[in-house]
């Protein structure tokens, strides 16, 4: 069981409100992303429910009880902290065994556990080496077995692989997947990579300046944001967004598509401009088309086979079906 | 970069530092070794140019023979014991406590490094002469104050006396040290042990200390070095009477009292061998904590 429910749960630094009252619920074994731009309060959300600040208003019931005012050990949570955040002086298995120590678990008990971890997240050859001793991935192994080992009801992650490089990061965020459909615990999971999100999420909510935009799976963050933030900030590249005429014309004040739901061919489009820059993926190509008069800059995704290069004038077909309007207020229309 | 150029370039600018530090040891010791050796009582009318009498050993023995020989080492151990313990317990506290975000944290800082600033012969008088003088000292009225007989500090804890006002000059060192250790710390390491479910005590025990092992042996190390050689505070204070009285005091009383530089240049190298056993037995410890 690992139900979480927040309801109007405000928190404050003085005057400054960071998160105003939001209500929010985390179903059991849901693997829950917050995402948002640095500073929108996703992480201090996190540690209202890990307990390490306290709400100003509102509660926090964790299982079903009342927790706002628990201390974070009797809430039964595990965190897993950015800077991994290990004990440089113990041993990766005393770093582990740490939680279940300060339980006064029986020592054999403790071993069991500990061998356990170990053997889920395959730590064994460096069980009695020191956090010095080890690469990002391996401290970031370490410090999820210190979390599971405390079977918690459920796990609280900040960022955890935002210090890991790009390849590691991916092998990273497979096993926590998988280590989620293992343990069928409830997670929550706090980036600012969008990309992190719509993988992993079971569901995503979105936050911006400590409001929750939109809560949703990834495919209907993707498919119906229910604003422009939202669409801006879910998806890579960000969608086009046009105003003036071309959007009038569809009926809306913004209207909005993605890279990948415009077509381009040499002529014959509904628009026209110039290709600037030109990525090449080698599975995908990315064209940054100016002088469309729609916006300063339209990007386009197409196949890698698609050769376009600076200075070529080529034409826009976006697909009718996958514009998204927005009105003046920036809110989804229909 | 390290090339054969710079290499050669760094050990030329580094040679009249080296030269003068080997200078600055070398011919002082050398002197004491030479005279340790010898019969040199200027008062009975010994000079350098008028040649000085081979004794042998005899200053060695003499010099450990008296009866004030046991006693000053034990003095000097229990003075650089109790100051250490002192400091640094005090330190770890006072370090945990400036810590903690409070207003005009900048200038209570500042106050708490003062003394440090205050060189030892004048903190040793103020003591002296503001805080136990049995008559006029703070102290003094402060117990009267309270129906009291004022304690005669210096002559009745001559000991607890010194112990105190040397470690009031350290523990502003001990504590700047073990501060910036502490501000070191990683919040999320206590954060982790926290939600970890260790109590207060716990993650002082556990985390905390730990991280301090580092600057601990630092502060034990550096201060070692300086208690070893306390002489102002004796001199100004108690005069090496009332059991205060260190080795370095001991030896400073055989040359400059009684005139005899040959025993005092023995005790002299009686001094850097304890120095010697002391830095053994701490760089033991040290080094044992500093691979970490």
């Amino acid at each position: 069981m690992g139900q979480i429910v927040l309801s109007k749960v405000k928190k404050a630094f003085g005057d400054v409100v960071v998160i105003p009252p939001l209500d929010l619920t985390i179903e059991d074994g849901e693997f829950t992303v917050f995402v948002g731009p640095s500073g929108c309060g996703k992480s201090t959300l996190l540690r209202l429910i890990a307990g390490l600040e306290d709400v100003s208003s509102g509660s926090i019931q964790i299982d079903g009880r009342e927790s706002s005012d628990a201390p974070p050990s009797k809430r039964g949570l595990a965190m897993v902290f950015q800077s991994y955040a290990l004990y440089p002086h113990m041993t990766v298995r005393k770093n582990i065994a740490f939680p279940l120590r300060m339980a006064k678990m029986d020592k054999a008990e403790i071993e069991k556990r500990v061998d356990n971890a170990a053997k889920v997240l395959n730590l064994a050859d460096y069980i009695d080496r020191r956090p010095g001793q080890l690469s990002g991935g391996q401290r970031q192994r370490v410090a999820i077995g210190r979390a599971i080992v405390r079977e918690p009801s459920a796990f609280l992650f900040d960022e955890p692989l935002s210090n890991l490089d790009a390849a590691l990061r991916m092998g990273m965020r497979l096993e926590i997947s998988e280590l989620h459909k293992r343990l069928d615990t409830t997670m929550v999971y706090v980036t600012h990579d969008q990309v992190e999100a719509m993988t992993m999420a079971d569901k995503i909510v979105v936050l911006n300046a400590g409001n929750i935009e939109q809560v949703g799976s990834p495919l209907d963050l993707y498919h119906k944001p229910k604003n422009i933030f939202v669409a801006g900030f879910i998806g890579s590249p960000k969608m086009n967004m046009i105003t003036g005429e071309t959007a009038a014309a569809h009926g809306a004040h913004t209207i909005g598509v993605r890279p990948e739901h415009i077509d381009v061919s040499d002529s014959g489009g509904t628009w026209s401009g110039v290709v600037g820059v030109s990525e090449h993926l080698g599975s995908d190509s990315f064209f940054h088309i100016h002088e469309t008069g729609l916006a300063d800059m339209i990007t386009v995704r197409s196949g890698g086979e698609v050769g376009f290069t600076r200075g070529d004038r080529v034409s826009l077909t976006p697909r009718p079906d996958m514009i998204h309007k927005f009105n003046e207020q920036g809110d989804r229309i229909s | 970069m390290a090339t054969q150029h710079s290499r050669s370039a760094a050990r030329l600018m580094l040679a009249p530092a080296v030269v003068l530090l080997l200078g600055w040891m070398l011919v002082p010791l050398t002197m004491t070794l030479y005279f340790s050796f010898k019969k040199y009582l200027p008062l009975r009318g010994d000079t350098l140019s008028g040649g000085l009498d081979w004794v042998g050993f005899e200053n060695y023995s003499r010099f450990i023979g008296s009866s004030a020989f046991w006693p000053s080492v034990q003095a000097t151990l229990l003075i650089v014991g109790s100051v250490l313990v002192i400091t640094v317990v005090l330190g770890i506290l006072l370090a945990i406590l400036l810590d903690q975000p409070m207003w005009g944290q900048g200038i209570v800082r500042i106050l708490v490094i003062s003394p440090f600033f205050v060189m030892p012969t004048v903190s040793a008088l103020v003591w002296k002469n503001m805080f136990m003088d049995p008559v006029n000292g703070l102290l003094a009225h402060l117990f009267e104050f309270f129906g009291a007989e004022p304690v005669l500090w210096l002559s009745e804890a001559s000991m607890e006396s010194i112990i105190l006002i040397v470690s009031w000059q350290w523990l502003p060192f001990a504590t700047l040290i073990l501060l910036t250790a502490i501000q070191s710390l990683d919040s999320e390491q206590l954060e982790a042990s926290e939600i970890d479910g260790a109590p207060i005590l716990k993650r002082f025990w556990y985390i905390v200390l730990p991280h301090l092992g580092r600057a601990i042996t630092v502060v034990v190390l550096i201060q070692t070095i300086f208690l070893l050689s306390i002489f102002a505070e004796i001199f100004v204070t108690t005069g090496g009477a009332f059991g205060t009285k260190t080795l370095t005091y001991l030896i400073f009383q055989r040359v400059l009292e009684s005139q005899n530089i040959g025993l005092g240049s023995a005790g002299g190298v009686y001094a850097i061998i304890l120095a010697n056993i002391v830095a053994i037995f701490l760089m033991r410890i040290v080094g044992k904590n500093l691979d970490k």
